[in-house]
């Protein structure tokens, strides 16, 4: 993850993906690897089988709305999304997605110009999305010192376990 | 210049004026946790504590999946039971006395001025009685359990003033539902929410903390109301100290603000899938409903099941629908069996659940097969929230929903 840049190909979304839909609550209480095999079940039941580790994953407005359930960042992180870029979050699933290392970036406009199967790269450090298959750039808003560092580390507990 | 309220609490807790928009590292007054203990504690272990910052500052009990509906989560229960015994920490309720939130503010958690996270994301219902509750996921929870603080942005402040007064049978459910509805879901997104005015002034504890409840379906952070002599009463007893009053100053600087004169509000209703796409009742006049949900940490408190029992006294339940009954604890279901609230809507044919989360998140007990449709009185509509993705939820007050179970089709209150 050297300076958290990804370069990959985009999965897109709409707005007002809540984490009932990553996540559906009656596979919450599953382990990460059968829980990852309902993400996204009712919007893409395509997602589960296709999605490649490294792939990206690029979304409208309030990505990750409602419930506090880190299993929603999490199944994301287990079947590998290398970043999610979007207009906006849904505040907690932003957090969460920070907290477990999970790169994310809010980055307006992006969602209209991008398609899926796009080639994209991210750079969460300095908060520039390049489209390499329309070869636009887009400025993301930078995430602050405290987060960044998270990220880095690959988790906040990365930052407890080190005292 | 004045401050909000967010700013205020951030301000005592770092002991230096704070404004909107700074990240700060604040201590936490209380933590909350349900069933995400269990992976927040596993995240401690892994990073080798395994001991907590405070003990008397944790609050841990079990309400999504009571009574254990797997073995899974029965070891799990279990599993808590034991590290809350090494542990020392002091607040803990087990499956006893309810829905967390109802929990933390009946037994005097939820403090003016407090700053408390939980594992929830309604932990915003504390706004209610003027803390600062926030949901945040089981790592950082992890981390505060460690350190007993946490990072945070002072959020911006979005005012809505609650004008001119409500009619009869018409609730604060109503005025939520109706704001998502009019200025959308995101209207609120990472920001404080203040609901002030002369309804939200009149309006009872039970239904303020209906709104702030539901302050994170229009993305907010917190949903703060005023804390004033209702405040203090509800709080005496319950609080180990001495609770005061809290508002924004005058001159405080907002985000935006709105008005939302309630006066002519009529019931409202969220249809699938978005708590935004709200409408009122009688426009989804007349839509079968196969299953009626009243209950939560929303809508299950004694008043709530009042109202509902004045709707459905001396009357039946339809054949066809299934009317679940989840009083907010068991404080609320002692009331209601004292008043006689219980027996009117067990003899209604309403079917009485222990004070528990239920079908609300989909986790189980009472979800949807395909192709049903549900009215409930929880927070939440989303696509698969209630058992199967085909299935559908209608939002609405407790009134909307007795009088929709009684007809067994989604029912204007104001006609029964
Ligand atoms: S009742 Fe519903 S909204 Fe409230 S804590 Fe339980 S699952 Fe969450």
């Amino acid at each position: 993850m050297a300076g958290l840049k990804f370069q990959g190909t985009v999965w897109t979304f709409g707005d007002n993906i809540d984490t009932d839909q990553i996540n559906p609550g009656q596979y919450m209480d599953l382990p990460a690897e059968e829980a990852s095999e309902h993400v996204f079940e009712a919007i893409a039941p395509e997602f589960s089988k296709e999605f490649k580790a490294g792939e990206l994953i690029v979304a409208g407005n309030n990505f990750g709305c409602g419930s506090s359930r880190e299993t929603a960042p999490d199944v994301l992180k287990y079947v590998g999304a290398a970043a999610i870029v979007a207009e906006s979050f849904g505040r907690i699933f932003f957090r969460n997605a920070v907290a477990i290392g999970l790169p994310v970036l809010v980055c307006p406009g992006i969602s209209a110009q991008t398609k899926g199967g796009d080639t994209l790269e991210v750079d969460i450090e300095a908060a520039l999305v390049r489209n390499l298959t329309t070869n636009k750039e887009f400025k993301g808003e930078r995430l602050h010192e405290m987060m960044l560092n998270s990220l880095r580390k690959g988790g906040i507990m990365k930052l407890l376990s080190e005292g | 210049m004045g401050q909000t309220i967010a700013e205020k609490i951030f301000s005592e807790k770092l002991s230096r004026p704070v404004r909107a928009g700074e990240y700060v590292i604040a201590p936490i007054d209380c933590a909350m946790l349900h069933e995400g203990f269990v992976r927040s504690w596993m995240q401690l272990m892994s990073a080798g504590v395994s001991t907590v910052w405070d003990p008397d500052k944790i609050v841990v009990l079990f309400d999504h999946y009571v009574p254990a509906p797997t073995e899974r989560m029965a070891s799990a229960h279990m599993m808590v039971r034991n590290v809350i015994q090494a542990t020392g920490i002091k607040h803990y309720y087990g499956e006893r006395e309810g829905i967390c939130h109802q929990v933390m503010i009946e037994k005097g958690h939820a403090l003016p001025g407090a700053l408390v996270v939980g594992t929830d994301s309604h932990t915003c219902s504390y706004g209610a009685l003027g803390a600062a509750g926030t949901g945040i996921g089981t790592t950082e929870m992890a981390y505060v359990l460690a350190r007993g603080e946490l990072w945070f942005r002072v959020p911006e402040t979005v005012k809505f003033a609650l004008r001119g007064k409500l009619p009869k049978i018409v609730a604060s459910k109503d005025i939520l539902l109706h704001i998502a509805g009019r200025f959308g879901v995101e209207i609120a997104q990472y920001k404080s929410a203040e609901f002030v005015g002369e309804a939200a002034d009149a309006m009872s504890i039970e239904g303020r903390i209906t709104m702030s409840n539901m302050a994170v379906e229009i993305g907010a952070k917190f949903g703060f109301f005023n804390t004033d002599d209702k405040t203090l009463e509800y709080l005496k007893g319950r609080a180990a100290v001495p609770s005061r009053k809290l508002a924004a100053d005058a001159d405080a600087a907002y985000a935006s603000a709105y008005d939302v004169d309630v006066s002519d509000l009529e019931p409202q209703v969220a249809c699938p899938h978005s708590v935004g796409n709200v409408k009122p009742v009688r426009e989804a006049q007349g839509t079968p409903v196969n299953q009626a949900l009243l209950g939560s940490c929303t809508n299950g408190r004694l008043e709530d099941l009042r109202v509902a029992a004045e709707i459905l006294k001396g009357r039946s339940v339809n054949r066809f629908t299934r009317l679940y009954v989840y009083p907010a604890s068991r404080e609320v279901y002692i009331d209601a069996m004292k008043s006689g609230v219980i027996q009117t809507l067990s003899e209604a044919g309403a079917i009485i659940c222990n004070p528990c989360c239920g079908p609300c998140f989909g986790g189980h007990a009472g979800l949807l097969a395909p192709g049903e449709r549900c009215i409930s009185s929880t927070n939440r509509n989303f696509k698969g929230r209630m058992g199967s993705a085909d299935a559908e939820v209608y939002l609405a007050s407790p009134a909307t929903v007795a009088a929709s179970a009684l007809r067994g089709a989604i029912t204007d209150p104001r006609e029964v």
